[in-house]
């Protein structure tokens, strides 16, 4: 099935290098949500001819891959870390249920929150859910682990989950092909299997004890061929570390001796306790959580961890020199940069003006425009995860004195209100507060955080070309909002300020539409528009 | 590994402005030349007209893609005002390019900016001025080659 690739020496990106995989493993549907720094891979498997389509939001991403892998094919989810939260409930169970084509959902942590509401460590993911996780240091792992992982999810029947971090996803390394070997792929036909896919509890039991028996050869396999590295160096030092820490390691130590763990669920332990043994002081170094550290502990392992104040921000060569000292003086802050704004001419800029003109209580969300807590708009008094602006604003109004309930209103991104506001937007309607409510989407006609991705609501898909567009006016007509206004925030100013006044000024469900193309993507908006109309 | 054995350079500017593609071509060049070479940045939010900066690392083999504070042999800022920002990421004894040295005068295209900050920056590392071309040529549409050629060598005889 694998074609003979050509050899192939060049610079590319985790993220590249991921889609890179992919195309070579045959993958025949690439889904997720765009997320930094995840979002790039699926928009490189496309750019590389591979079929790559987004997702409303990362739980029906991951629905869709699971579908893929049941009928025998090759699917690749992607999604950055607070993605697999969303996509949490069907990870878990997929877990019981295991696959037959190969499943390799890929998030990508982002420890230090470069551009993330938290900086959670989703090894925990691996070890609630029960599913093996794989961690590439570089560029050229990111290649081999995701061959080796679609390897792994195929041999165990079950779907692997690949932990990226924002160093390796955007870092550039050297990418050789062909690398790790492209295990051969069979093609996608269906297989009746009811006790196997169907989860009922009588079921779902003896699911998990099978989850469980390969779980055990995972770790026994882990440890005895597992994708694990060690560096030979002095006896007086030994390191284990996973994922970019080990590049931090090999250079702020060079003379220790180190272990790197590639598998790092289910973890060679014994490998892990035979390294513990071989040195006098052994040491691990993980950015974020102690999850090596605390697994070695459990497992009875004499390890010794880094101090608390290294489990915040990523881990750089210096912080790394700083936990082998064991040196947990003050670190100097970096000198602070230019905090990033809305664009000059940006659209929400209007809206965020009345709102703090107008003394709201803003239930914010995520994207762009969160960027409107920041002088000169101080405009935001929530900002949780996605969708949440609803729900929380919601919330507020239930339950604050009326004089404030009246002046809180809900912000919501385009992209954002599709991936999980429609729910939030059910939610009203169906438990309205006694003082109403009001919502606001700003419509930019993208997804501009992430980089101007396309979504439901753009009527174009992930390549650009046409599709159904979701109404988000006749949405909120038919499931019973009444009173539904869109304004243009750049050619109407003065009109956000008014329709935002009489829908404040009574008790009723209100939605309003701030609807004008993000300035970065309006010329090729019109560009597509225009190429994609009907000749 | 002995520090020396790797160079060390860091791209700095706003968004908007050329910093990723100045060390897009920076490692191309590097890489063009048989280095072993990672390049680093943060995107996202610090595309929004904030602070942005890229690390690129090259020698006989790199680890660590992120250049450590202080250690950068060279640094490039694209925007004055971010020199106080971006400066404690370069070494006592190295090199600050910084726009005034440009005459901006002279670019036949004022967005090339980076371009000619990477011909001033070429002065100071040892690769042969068609590595820089044809990383150049590599990195932008057929259209902007002119221009950016230009701008490299006006950069380069500053």
């Amino acid at each position: 099935m694998s074609q003979r690739q050509e050899s192939d020496r060049r610079l590319a990106s985790g993220n590249e290098a991921v889609a890179q995989a992919a195309l070579h493993a045959s993958v025949k549907l690439g889904t997720g949500y765009p997320g930094t720094p995840s979002t790039e891979i699926l928009e490189f498997f496309d750019g590389m001819g591979g079929p790559a389509q987004w997702a409303p939001n990362e739980k029906v991403a991951l629905e869709v891959g699971i579908g893929a892998a049941f009928a025998g094919a090759r699917a690749l989810v992607t999604m950055k870390h607070v993605g697999l939260n969303v996509a949490a409930d069907p990870l878990f169970t997929v877990a019981y249920t295991g696959v037959s084509g190969g499943l390799v959902i890929v998030s990508a942590d982002d420890p230090g929150m470069a551009s993330s509401q938290n900086e959670q460590d989703n090894r925990r993911f691996a070890v609630a859910a029960g599913l093996p996780m794989i961690e590439p240091s570089d560029s050229q792992e990111a290649y081999d682990f995701t061959l080796r992982a679609f390897e792994l999810s195929e041999r165990w029947h079950v779907p692997v989950l690949l932990r990226m971090t924002t160093r390796v996803c955007h870092s550039a390394t050297v990418l050789q092909t062909p690398g790790y070997p492209v295990p051969a792929a069979k093609p996608a036909s269906f297989v009746r299997d009811v006790p196997g896919r169907v989860m009922i509890p009588a079921y779902a039991r003896p699911a998990h004890k099978r989850l469980r028996s390969k779980l055990a050869e995972l770790a026994a396999w882990n440890d005895s061929e597992g994708p694990n590295q060690s560096v030979e160096g002095d006896s007086n030092l030994g390191i284990i570390t996973s994922g970019i820490s080990f590049q931090h390691v090999r250079e702020a130590a060079p003379q220790a001796r180190v272990l790197k763990i590639g598998l790092t669920y289910p973890l060679p332990i014994e490998t892990m306790r035979r390294f513990a043994a071989s040195v006098d002081r052994c040491l691990v170094v993980e950015e974020g959580d102690p999850f090596l550290y605390e697994a070695a502990c459990t497992a009875g392992i004499a390890v010794e961890n880094k101090s608390e104040m290294y489990r915040f921000g990523e881990l750089n060569v210096e912080r790394v020199r700083r936990i082998v000292a064991g040196d947990t003086s003050p670190e100097a802050a970096p000198t602070p940069g230019k905090p990033p704004e809305l664009c000059p001419g940006c659209p929400h800029r209007n809206v965020f003006e009345v709102l703090h003109d107008l003394d709201c209580i803003v239930s914010g969300d995520i994207g762009c425009y969160t960027l409107g807590v920041l002088p000169p708009f101080s405009a935001m008094d929530t900002c949780v995860c996605m969708g949440a602006s609803i729900g929380v604003g919601l919330g507020l109004r239930h339950t604050l004195p009326p004089e404030q309930a009246r002046r809180v209103v809900s912000v919501i991104g385009d992209s954002t209100f599709v991936h999980s506001g429609i729910t939030g937007l059910i939610e009203m309607v169906y438990n309205p507060p006694p003082t109403g409510h009001v919502l606001v989407i700003l419509d930019n006609g993208t997804t501009a955080m992430t980089g101007l991705q396309e979504h439901p609501g753009t009527g174009r898909r992930l390549n650009h070309e046409t599709t159904s567009k979701l109404n988000f006016e006749e949405l909120a007509r038919s499931i019973g909002i009444k009173n539904v206004q869109t304004v243009d925030p750049i050619l109407d100013a003065s009109g956000i300020e008014r329709v935002l006044r009489e829908a404040l000024g009574k008790d009723e469900l209100s939605l309003i539409i701030a609807r004008r193309p993000c300035l970065l993507a309006a010329g090729s908006i019109k560009m597509r528009e225009k190429s994609n109309a009907p000749k | 590994m002995p520090q020396s054995d790797i160079t060390n350079i860091v791209i700095a500017g706003l968004g908007g402005q050329g910093v990723l593609k100045a060390s897009d071509i920076l490692a191309s060049a590097v890489f063009r030349a048989g280095f072993d070479v990672k390049k680093s940045e943060i995107h996202g939010m610090s595309q929004r007209g904030g602070s942005v900066s890229s690390d690129v690392r090259f020698g006989k083999k790199v680890f660590s893609p992120m250049v450590p504070p202080g250690q950068a042999d060279c640094l490039v800022v694209l925007s004055q005002s971010q020199v106080a920002v971006a400066r404690p990421m370069l070494k006592a004894d190295g090199v600050l390019i910084e726009p005034g040295m440009i005459d901006e005068a002279r670019l036949s295209n004022k967005k090339s900016l980076n371009v000619a900050l990477l011909g001033a920056l070429a002065r100071h590392l040892d690769l042969a001025d068609n590595l820089w071309h044809a990383a150049i040529q590599a990195a932008l549409p057929e259209k902007l080659h002119a221009a950016n050629m230009q701008a490299f060598a006006v950069g380069k005889a500053s």
